[in-house]
């Protein structure tokens, strides 16, 4: 209980640095992208841009008008050369599981970011 | 427990589970669990050329929830601005619940 009650005070502090604003946590960040067009970083070489329209706290989400991209490397057998092959796919309403996800962000800079 | 909610919305709607081994599962929702794992019935594997072994996968199977990558949705039948508001409302719940001991 100690702890909790000190994590939240640093919490709360944190709030006062940001301006009394609800970016205290990094889960309020993805919150704020709801609805925004996000880039999300998966594993295994893929991305996703596309419309937020839900998430968990597993970071479990649906993401709509999506475009994934997959990368792949493939050495050239005689030069051996790395070639990068990136395969490009819509995904109009997909549910993407959170264990794979690396990194989510807003695709553009949000006009509200201090709401 | 979230999506689970979104996924009994769907059930008896065709989905498509693409796997982490890229394989790729068609079929009609028939259940789903807090796990998220799905079961499907009328399977058709999207690429039995790359998957020999699973041709004679024909009624039904579950899918372990950890090993799905995406489920493809129908668009027509998800509410995005009601998914929207779910979220919204779970993600300060869950808020609230780790804030509140604080208090007291």
């Amino acid at each position: 209980m100690q702890s909790a009650g000190s994590a939240a005070e640093g919490a709360s502090t944190n709030g006062a640095l940001t301006g009394g604003s609800i970016l205290g946590e990094p889960s309020d960040l993805v919150r704020l992208c709801l609805d925004e067009l996000v880039y999300v970083k998966l594993r295994g070489e893929r991305e996703l841009v596309g419309r937020l329209h839900g998430y968990d706290q597993h970071l479990n989400m649906v993401v709509g008008d999506a475009e994934e991209t997959v990368m792949s490397t493939e050495v050239d057998e005689e030069t051996f050369e790395q070639i990068v092959r990136t395969r490009k796919r819509k995904l109009p309403l997909v549910f993407v599981r959170g264990d794979t996800l690396i990194l989510i962000s807003p695709l553009f800079r949000q006009s509200g970011a201090s709401r | 427990m979230f999506f689970a909610a979104l996924f009994q919305t769907l059930v008896g709607q065709v989905v498509t589970v693409e796997l982490k081994n890229d394989l790729c599962i068609r079929g009609t929702l028939l259940s789903v669990d807090p796990y998220l794992n799905v079961r499907l019935a009328d399977v058709v594997v999207t690429e039995p050329e790359a998957f020999p072994a699973l041709l004679a996968l024909r009624h039904s199977c579950t899918v372990r929830g950890s090993c799905v990558r995406y489920v493809h949705l129908p668009p027509d039948q998800v509410d995005v601005q009601l998914l929207q508001d779910a979220t919204r409302q779970v993600a300060s719940a869950v808020k609230a619940a780790r804030v509140r001991p604080v208090g007291e």
